[in-house]
This record gives structure tokens, sequence and C-alpha cells, in this order.
């Protein structure tokens, strides 16, 4: 490599950037900072001049981003550029794994695809990895839910816990609801009659 | 009827609205339609979605469809505004400090006053006026900048644009970050409930009749779905007109704070809605007539002429101007709208900028009263390609 990318990546979740940061060095790009500061975005741009600024989609700060790739005064114009205009599989690849990047103007396609592709692969990741985490803090919570449910019913109408459940389970196949939900509003209900 | 869904992104802005009350009122399920409503964190995240196909339609600033289409800045794409969805609604402010060095300097801030501000502003020695918007392509910016371009000899005054996340405005303003804003509300009022801000000018002080939002769709998309689009318009219409009758804007402002789909408190959503701004802090609220517009004076036709004039100001030549007035859609507008039985104006563009008080116009039902459009210079701009 002649010369090595100075890649900028803005992420207000610590854990997230040194996991984006780590896949990229170990992609062989050792010039990659994270910001978390959104405040300090301009600041640090204009001070680092990275090639490439990797952020999350949702991120609001985008619009800034926006702005400053399209400043006409600078030499070093970055070019307002959501991956390539003319890929569209890998803009869409990149959409959908929460990734968009600006990248200064010139730069060979071939260098920043693989930036991005490492960036993509590890957001991915990342992403998935938080829905994994949310799906199993969620199904903790819904047992927690159920037990308290269970229990309400054992104590109120003298029933085995087996029998508790297949109460819940009747009645929310009557009402076509979920469980979950049954259980919910009882415990709703059992709390403000308390 | 089958129901179908449309997933349509919009910015958590007031001016969002005829969307929200379109949904929450029944206006787009009497039509057949489920209005999935998303939430967008930013312009240019509405843009890639819409562009890729990952939403139907969108609220977006009315400039955007036309930078998108004529290629300007991040993804660009044939992107349609098949009717405007808000007039004005903007405000620029400044901050308390700098509204404070001038009474200091006895030069004062007279609210809607748009000759010698920045005169002013120029004459307590500052060097630079950093001004915060909310996007690129906004229509913030294009009348931040023709507002500037007609001051005059501020020469020793540079002038910073920089863009900030509406929210985040009033942050930037008390942190002196910027010195000035151009923004949608309730952000303007926001400032100004917490002290850190002044409110100088309403964006109808520079141009009385600037399309501010309009309802974006990918050209291609449009023409496969004509069935949708024509329901999805006559919903649009029903909101619109229901939010600008006076006697629902109470309710207006209710259901707005009380939907999940805009977080924000229902004493920062009234301004807008009722036109009442209060500039200063501690000061009386001010009428500006008006403020936003959603339905009168044929506020939702999407005019030619204003795209034209969104594409002057983007710098596009003569080829690009006509270019962007094929996006505004008066052609869908006359043939969905014609048939229910709306007043129609006669023509499709006007001289943008000619009208100095609201004035009568030929329409197809003959009593159609379109508003002043003026510009604060007084200038005029005819962009028939005839004469």
């Amino acid at each position: 490599m002649s010369r090595d990318l100075s890649i900028l990546v803005v992420e207000a979740d610590p854990e997230k950037a040194r996991e984006i940061i780590d896949a990229l060095m170990e992609a062989g790009w050792s010039d990659v900072h994270a910001l978390a500061q959104t405040a300090g975005l301009e600041r640090e741009i204009k001070a680092r001049q990275p090639d490439i600024v990797l952020i999350d989609v949702a991120n609001p700060d985008r619009d800034m981003l926006e702005h400053l790739s399209m400043a006409s005064d600078s030499k070093h114009r970055a070019v307002a550029m959501f991956v390539d205009k003319t890929d569209n599989d890998l803009t869409q690849a990149a959409l959908a794994a929460g990734v968009s990047a600006y990248v200064v103007d010139g730069l060979q396609m071939n260098r920043i695809k693989s930036v991005l592709e490492t960036a993509i692969a590890r957001f991915q990741l990342v992403r998935q990895m938080q829905s994994e985490l949310d799906a199993a803090k969620r199904a903790l919570e819904d047992r927690k839910t159920l037990d308290r449910a269970k229990g309400i019913l054992m104590r109120q109408r003298g029933v085995s816990e087996e029998e508790a459940y297949q109460l819940m389970r009747k009645t929310a196949m009557d009402q076509g609801r979920k469980v979950i939900d049954v259980a919910q509003a009882l415990v709703t209900a059992a709390d403000l009659l308390a | 009827m089958s129901r179908t869904v449309l997933n349509c992104g919009y910015v958590p802005l007031v001016d969002c609205a005829p969307l929200i009350v379109a949904k929450e009122l029944g206006f787009a399920d009497e039509e057949g339609l489920v209005l999935n409503l998303v939430a967008q964190p930013s312009w240019s995240a509405t843009r890639d979605m819409l562009a890729l196909g990952h939403l139907d339609v969108a609220h977006m600033l009315s400039p955007m469809p036309v930078a998108m289409s004529l290629g300007y800045g991040g993804l660009s794409g044939d992107i349609d505004a098949l009717m405007v969805l808000s007039v004005n609604g903007t405000v620029f402010g400044i901050s308390t400090q700098l509204a404070e060095a001038l009474r200091g300097a006895s030069a004062g801030v007279r609210f809607g006053e748009t000759t010698h501000m920045l005169r002013n502003v120029a004459g307590l020695g500052m060097r630079k006026l950093r001004v915060g918007i909310p996007f690129h392509y906004s229509m913030h910016r294009l009348l931040l900048e023709y507002w500037l371009q007609g001051q005059g000899d501020i020469s020793g005054l540079e002038i910073e644009i920089v863009t900030i996340p509406p929210p985040r405005m009033a942050d930037a303003v008390e942190d002196g970050d910027i010195d000035a804003f151009w923004v949608g509300e309730p952000w303007g009022s926001t400032a100004v409930a917490r002290g850190a801000a002044e409110l100088v000018l309403p964006g109808s002080a520079v141009w009385a009749f600037a399309p501010e939002k309009v309802l974006a769709a990918r050209h291609d998309w449009v023409a496969a779905h004509g069935a949708e689009v024509k329901r999805l318009l006559r919903a649009l219409y029903q909101a619109m007109r229901w939010l600008d009758a006076p006697r629902n804007k109470p309710l207006a402002v209710e259901i707005l704070a009380r939907s999940e789909h805009l977080n924000i408190a229902p004493e920062l959503i009234d301004p807008a809605i009722s036109g009442t701004l209060t500039p200063t802090q501690h000061g009386s609220p001010v009428t500006v007539e008006r403020f936003l517009l959603f339905h009168k004076h044929a506020a939702h036709f999407p005019w030619r002429s204003q795209a034209a004039w969104i594409a002057a100001q983007l710098g596009a030549d003569a080829a690009g101007i006509e270019r962007a007035k094929l996006c505004f859609r008066s052609d869908i507008y006359r043939d969905v709208m014609g048939p229910t039985g709306v007043d129609l104006p006669g023509a499709s563009e006007k001289v943008e900028g000619s009208m100095r008080h609201a004035t009568a116009v030929a329409s197809t039902r003959g009593h159609m009263i379109l508003g002043p459009d003026a510009f604060f210079d007084g200038n005029t701009f005819d962009f028939d390609a005839e004469s």
C-alpha cells in the first residue's frame, strides 16, 4: 500500500467504535480514529482531514457531514458520497448494515471498497450482536413477568403452576393475544389492586 | 376496499403535521391507505431511504427533489414532488448575546425587519457571523443566501453557514458554536424559551410564499402506482384543509403533541400552528400572518415556477431549470384533484414574487385567491420558457 488511508469513525458507543476500529486495523488500516463527541465533528474533520469518514446511517450528524463534504472552498473537497453512486449493490449493502461513508474525492474505488467491505461486515456483526442481546434481555423480562403472573393465579385461584399457565394460554388464544400480553395485563392489574 | 400500506418517511418537525393528521384522523383510512410513518434521523437518511426504495414517499425539504433530480450532492435520482406539504414556517434568530450587543450599540432589534439587521451586525465590528441551518439543500439556506445577496455593503462581515441537526440548534447557539440560525419550528421557539436566542425574522419576511416541505416520491414509483398516488393526495388534501381551519387549531396542537410521532411539548407546537410567535424570552407574542400555511391560497399546489426558482438559486442553467420544473408534478395534482371539485389555478407557473397582496386569479371554478408571494427586495422571477 503506497499510503495509508486516514479513516475517522463517528460512533458514540465506545464498544461499537472499538469493534469497528479493530476490524479495520486487522484488515491492514492503521490510521484509524474514533470520535464519540459529535459536537466537535466539524473541528475534528478540519484538523484530521480524513480520507474516509464512517458514520451510522441513523446518526443525525450525517446532515452536517453532507454539508462539510460540499464545502467548495477546500482543495480537499470531499465528495458527498454515500459510498459509490455507481455501485448499487455496495450502497444497498452499506445501508442495510447501517453504515454510511463520506469519501474524499480522488481516491481509487478499489481502496475505498475494501475499507467499506470491512466496515460493512463489522457493522453487521455489531448490529446482530446488539439485536441478540436485546432479544435475550427481552426474553428474560418476559420470563419474569410470566412467573409473576403464574404466581398471582396460583395464589388467587388455588391452582397448580401448570394449570395457571394453561389458564393464561387459553385466555390468550380466546382473545387472539399473546400469552405475555395476558401475563402483563394480569401483573399490571394486580399491582393496581395491591 | 383493500388496505394498502405506504411506507412514509418524515422528520419530526411541526410541518409534518399533514401526514400525522391524515393518519390519526382517519383521512388516509377513508382512502383505503395505511400510512406507516417512519421517523428519519436526518435529511440525508430520508434521501437515501427514498432513493433506494426503502420508503415509498417522504416529507422532504422542497429543494431536495430538485437537487436529487439535477444530480447535486449525495445520492441522486429522479424524484418528484407530488404536492407542497407546507408553505413558510421557518424563522431566523440570533443569539441573545448578539441581540444584546445590538441593543447596546443602540441599533435595536425589530422583529420582521429585513433591511438594517445585518448591516447593524457588521457595524458592531464582528468579523464573522456563523449561521446554523438544518441541511444544505433546504429552503432555509436558499432564503438566507437570497437575503444576504440583497444586503448592500456588509463586506466586512463574513457569513459562514454551518449545518446543525435542528434539535441541537438551541444548544449550539447557547454554547456559542453559532451566532444565528435559520430553522423550522419548534426549534426556534425552543431556543427562545431557553433564553438562548431571539427571533428576528419569520421566513415569510424574505419570501412571502416559500414552498417549505413537499411530498416526495421516486419518479418510477409514481408512474407505477397511479392508484396509490391518487388516494394519498386526496387524503393529504383533506388533512391539510382540516389543519388550516382556525377552529381546528387547538385540537391539531393536541393531536400532534399526543401522537407518538412528534416528541414535542404542546406549548412548543402551538406557535407555528397558531402563527403566534414570541420573539424574545420575556417579550409579548406577535401574530405573523401566513406564518405556516397548509391549505390556504392553494398552498399545496406544486407550482412549476417554484421548482424553477429553487433550481435557479441552486445555480442550475436554463436546461436544469426546465428539468427542475418537471419534478413539481402539477400535472398529477390536476388529474387527481380536478375531478374531486377542488378549485385549481388556471396556470401551472406564475411570476414568482409578483403578488404584493392576496390576489384573485383565474381558476377552474373561478374563485381562487392566491396569497402574496413577494420577495423582501421586490424582485420578480418569470421562468416561462416562451417569454
